[in-house]
């Protein structure tokens, strides 16, 4: 049995259904993320798994028991806020310690309880100071202790690393991976950077409009979207209209106007005939002058349009014949060399024919 | 540099129709001399007849007792009704809570005389002072209080209680800690306004109860006595100090941020 089951939840605020029928299964220990651009209702099932907000329709368990009747403050379930929360009147170790008091801990657990789990996010030294006084990554820590010195059976995290700068943010990215693993409680974590989400989690569920489009580990997210939305959402990828021409065991033939054929890897049930996209993810794509590729299935003509310096990679935009304008990765392993191509060369463009996929509309 | 000294001159002519006045009857509280015409000389006389007048004393003592009750209950309840404004948006309560303290001193103390006598048929005395000047506080108060929560993080009321903390452990340990100056402040402003009050309490005090505004406009009937000044300069130093420290304890509710 899985620690929190989501059955069938259903969320309404007037007239836009902010979450819709979603199903969830989320296990014990495990670092579960909830992906989605702003408005798919993430932040919403986050707010009704901690009990600030209720399901019209739906329930909501956590070990096996339906949390309906149970108040927010007697769920064993805690919440690291966007903003921290940190109440700016209490030092860092009472805010630490407020849970505990709450739960009528006897004083002395309390103050070790707090000392040790402030040693785990390496804030010993700030136990006395206020939260004003604190940077944005001690502040965070703070709210995660916080969250975390009672050992609940959840720790629901909204966007907590959304505030912070972008290198601070790789940083505490490891130090939570670091501490959950630590500490072993089930994290339900909630962003909208696909990035965060792919390097945290071990499952996420990839939501939009308040539905769940698909819950995979990351590598299979990534590798194998089902949905052009999930495609589109998680890292870049490339996409060409294209409608099956031959569906077999091996493979799959698709015409795409203007350009030719592509062999894809085969999709059960994909009917000739059926539209949707090809799509491809610009590191598979392979970049080379004329002549090459020529061992590659999939291989078409086109000219370089523009070249963005990355630093570890360059990424080359192609034109094709049909005007589709393909993304390639190559990277920079020579240093000092960033144009392998120019802007207006003639190049080639191939993959694999196991490489890409094919989503159906 | 013409136009900076122009502006200067303005700011010290108006600071001096402000607070010459004042001056004139501090400074003749202490002139040993029946008739607030020329300087004499210095005395402590008019304060020591000021502590022997029975009458004078008597005033004084309703003054505080009525001060102390009323705002102590208009803080408990002007506190209540600020977190509800806040908390539930309420536009109508917002209105109702405020209006009295827009609205003109004379038309609240007649709708109280006329509310008292003709509604509740009470007596007038201390007890319709007292609920009288609990009327026009709580609104101040309220007005604090919510300016004091206005700027906060709502989270940190949800966290409270996501940590385990009940309504009413929240309200304990997290607001009302954090409203704490409001509240004080908010305190000490419906005391001043109460000990200050002279056209409500003129209207509700009826025969027989008398306030230390009530009895110096009394006695200035008959003349302005060196006694009234002195008396006036007491109450205006209980006053300033109550403002002062008002504004020391939340200065930040005072402008209306956290």
């Amino acid at each position: 049995m899985a620690q929190l089951e989501i059955r069938n939840v259903t969320r309404r605020f007037g007239d836009f259904v902010a979450v819709d029928n979603v199903s969830l299964n989320i296990e014990a220990g495990e670092f579960f993320t909830l992906l989605g651009p702003s408005g798919c209702g993430k932040t919403t099932i986050l707010r009704m798994i901690a009990g600030f907000d209720l399901p019209d329709a739906g329930q909501i368990l956590l070990d096996g028991k339906d949390l309906a009747d149970t108040p927010a403050e007697k769920r064993p379930v805690h919440t690291v806020f966007q903003s921290y929360a940190l109440f700016p009147h209490m030092t860092v170790a009472e805010n630490v310690a407020f849970p505990l008091k709450m739960a009528r801990r006897p004083a002395a657990e309390i103050a070790g309880m707090t000392r040790g789990i402030l040693r785990q996010v390496h804030l010993t030294d700030k136990a006395d100071t206020y939260p004003h006084e604190l940077s944005g990554g001690q502040k965070q820590r703070v709210a995660l202790a916080r969250g975390l010195v009672n050992r609940p059976r959840l720790l629901l995290l909204d966007e907590p690393l959304g505030a912070l700068d972008a290198k601070l943010r790789e940083e505490m990215q490891v130090e939570l991976i670091n501490l959950q693993r630590e500490i072993g409680v089930t994290f339900v974590f909630v962003t909208h950077a696909q990035v965060e989400a792919l390097a945290l989690a071990h499952r996420i569920a990839v939501m939009d409009q308040g539905r769940v489009e698909q819950v995979d580990e990351p590598a299979r997210l990534y590798g194998f979207p089902q949905t052009r939305f999930v495609a589109d959402f998680i890292g870049h990828i490339n996409q060409l209209e294209a409608q099956v021409l031959e569906s077999s065991h091996g493979h799959l033939r698709l015409a795409v106007a203007g350009l030719g054929e592509i062999i894809a890897p085969p999709l059960k049930d994909a009917a000739v005939g059926a539209k949707g996209v090809f799509a491809i993810r610009p590191e598979q794509v392979r970049i080379g002058v004329h002549g090459e590729l020529a061992e590659l299935k999939n291989h078409f003509s086109g000219v370089v349009r523009n070249l963005l310096y990355r630093g570890e990679v360059s990424v080359y935009k192609v034109e094709l014949a049909n005007g589709a304008l393909i993304e390639a990765l190559l990277p920079n392993s020579a240093p000092g060399k960033a144009e392998l191509f120019k802007v207006g060369d003639a190049v080639k463009l191939g993959w694999r024919h196991d490489a890409g996929m094919f989503l159906r509309d | 540099m013409r136009r900076g000294m122009g502006l200067w001159a303005a700011a010290l002519a108006v600071y001096a129709f402000l607070y010459v006045p004042l001056a004139i009857v501090v400074a003749y509280s202490f002139n040993d001399s029946r008739l607030n015409a020329e300087w004499v000389g210095f005395t402590w006389h008019w304060y020591d007849v000021l502590l022997h007048d029975e009458a004078m004393l008597a005033a004084a003592g309703n003054s505080l007792l009525i001060a102390l009750i009323s705002s102590l209950v208009a803080t408990v309840l002007g506190t209540m009704a600020g977190i509800a404004i806040h908390r539930y948006n309420l536009k109508s309560l917002t209105f109702m809570v405020l209006t009295p303290v827009a609205m003109p001193e004379i038309l609240l103390g007649v709708s109280l005389l006329l509310f008292f006598i003709q509604v509740l048929n009470l007596t007038l005395g201390m007890l319709s002072i007292v609920l009288a000047h609990i009327t026009f506080s709580i609104g101040f108060v309220a007005v604090i209080v919510r300016a004091r929560l206005a700027g906060m993080d709502e989270s940190i009321f949800e966290a409270a209680r996501d940590l385990g903390a009940s309504p009413w452990e929240t309200f304990r340990y997290i607001t009302f800690p954090l409203i704490l100056p409001g509240v004080v402040a908010g305190w000490l402003m419906a005391f001043t306004l109460s000990i200050d009050d002279f056209v409500i309490t003129f209207f509700t005090a009826g025969v027989g109860v008398s306030t230390l505004p009530l009895h110096i406009y009394s006695m200035i009937k008959i003349a302005v006595t060196p006694e009234v000044n002195a008396v006036s300069t007491l109450l205006m130093l209980l006053t300033l100090t109550m403002i002062v420290l008002a504004a020391r304890f939340a200065p930040d509710a005072l402008k209306g941020k956290v």
